[in-house]
Parts: structure tokens; C-alpha cells; sequence
């Protein structure tokens, strides 16, 4: 049932991956990527992490999306060029990703890490939910949490100011 | 399912996002993708915090998705005005503050 449940959100996640780099429409890139975060909050409720997946769907599939949305309906889509600033650009990409890829999975899997093998530790049946995340975030990690609400606050006041609207370009 | 299946399947999605990024010239598609790579950190994030058995690498998720945000809120602010100046939105045509 588990492995089931993996290798849909799995399927689902890349789908939705290789949707977002292969769509002409920005647009269909963004439906894409909300396809792939759904399935990434399934894949965080496998891992028991509950308030993750709940603040994934919430918060990125939910509000990040909807002003994603809002801007491609505003801009529009389009304006991809054929030209290549690098000439074979769009050969040599992909091999690069496959090296990443590569290169990224041996370096996790050949480390000494032995727990990597097994599903985890046995866990308490509260591993995970919002009371242990906000108890960490109040008690232990305090201060990450006040200097991300700090820059909540500048992003929102950066935003502001640079999509103003100035006087002398409006006339 | 063991841990190795998540750190994978997380390793896939960055390349994924990476070769996205290197690719597309739209400046929104290639934010798109650059929330694919934040995402494929945070599954490995969270996947590593069940391997612990801890729920500290989870708080750093949440952070991860919180400086996502605002990497979104400005990027797509930079998107507005620059579509405001009628310039063009291609990241080739953009580069006059290249060094």
C-alpha cells in the first residue's frame, strides 16, 4: 500500500516536473506545478510530516499559486525565442541535468549513512503534527522563526514598491 | 519504503528544475523551476528528518518554503514592472546588468 501510494506521488511529482520545463504556456507550466506539489505533499504525509504537507498545499499550492496565476493572466504567455545565446544550449542542458542527477545520487548513496537504507526509526504516533512544529519553532528555533517573519515583511514592502505604478510613467 | 527512495526521487526533481532553468527563457518559467529545486530540497529535507527521527530538519522545510515566498512576491514584482516598461520578458534580451 505505502510503496503504491510512493511511486503515484512519485509519478505524479515528476510528471508535474517535467510538465512545468516542457509546456510552451506559461500557464499550463503553472497548472503543472501545482500538480507537482500536490503529489510532493503526499509524498511528505508518507514521511509522516503532516504540518509540511499542510502548510504545502495551503500556502504554495493555495496562495503562491493563485499570484502566480494572477501575473501569467496579466503578462500573458509567449515571448520564447529560438535564439540561442550559446550555440547547442538546448542539447547540452539536459546532459548536464542527467550528470546533476548522477552525480547528486551517488553522492548521497555511497555516503556512510546506514540509516539510509531502512524506512526510518519507530516514531511517536505525534511525530510530525502542528502542536511538535510549534513547539520547536517557539522553543528551539525561536529566532529563524522571528527573522522569517522579518523578511515576510521586507519581501511584502519590496514587492510594493517595485510594482508601484509611478506618476510620470502613468501620464 | 526506505529513506534512499526520497533522497532519489529528490535528486530528480532538482536536475529536473536545474535543466529548466537552463533551458527556458521566460522569466517565469524559470522562477517556476527555481521553486521545483527549493521543493526537491525540502523533500529531502523532510526526508532526512524522518531518517533522523527528529522533527528539526522539518522546521527547516518550513523556513525553506517561507523564504520561497518571498523570493516569489519579488521576482514577480520584478516580472510587473518590467512588463510596465514595455520591455521584453526574455532573460536574453535582459542582460544589460550582466558583468
Amino acid at each position: 500500500m505505502e510503496e503504491a501510494l510512493f511511486f503515484l506521488s512519485a509519478i505524479g511529482a515528476l510528471g508535474g516536473a517535467v510538465g512545468v520545463i516542457a509546456m510552451r504556456n506559461p500557464f499550463f507550466s503553472v497548472l503543472a506545478l501545482i500538480v507537482h506539489l500536490f503529489s510532493l505533499a503526499a509524498l511528505f504525509l508518507l514521511l509522516t510530516s503532516a504540518f509540511v504537507a499542510a502548510a504545502q498545499v495551503v500556502v504554495y499550492a493555495g496562495a503562491v499559486m493563485v499570484l502566480y496565476i494572477f501575473v501569467v493572466a496579466y503578462v500573458g504567455g509567449g515571448g520564447e525565442s529560438a535564439w540561442e545565446p550559446i550555440p547547442g544550449q538546448r542539447f547540452l542542458a539536459p546532459l548536464l541535468g542527467i550528470a546533476l542527477f548522477i552525480e547528486l545520487s551517488v553522492a548521497v548513496l555511497s555516503s556512510s549513512l546506514l540509516a539510509l537504507g531502512t524506512d526510518g526509526p519507530e516514531v511517536e504516533p505525534g511525530f510530525g503534527d502542528p502542536a511538535a512544529i510549534g513547539q520547536l519553532l517557539l522553543e528551539k528555533f525561536l529566532l529563524p522563526f522571528e527573522a522569517s517573519s522579518i523578511l515576510l515583511l521586507l519581501a511584502a514592502v519590496g514587492a510594493v514598491v517595485l510594482a508601484h505604478r509611478r506618476r510620470e510613467e502613468s501620464a | 519504503m526506505s529513506i534512499e527512495w526520497y533522497i532519489v526521487l529528490s535528486a530528480l526533481l532538482f536536475s529536473t528544475g536545474a535543466v529548466g532553468i537552463l533551458i527556458r527563457r521566460s522569466p517565469l518559467v524559470i522562477l517556476l523551476c527555481l521553486e521545483l529545486m527549493l521543493n526537491a530540497g525540502n523533500l529531502a529535507l523532510v526526508a532526512f528528518s524522518r531518517m533522523v527521527g527528529n522533527g528539526e530538519g522539518q522546521i527547516f522545510a518550513v523556513i525553506v518554503m517561507v523564504v520561497a515566498a518571498c523570493e516569489v512576491v519579488v521576482g514577480l514584482g520584478l516580472i510587473v514592472a518590467i512588463f510596465r516598461r514595455r520591455l521584453p520578458l526574455n532573460v536574453d534580451d535582459l542582460r544589460e546588468l550582466r558583468g
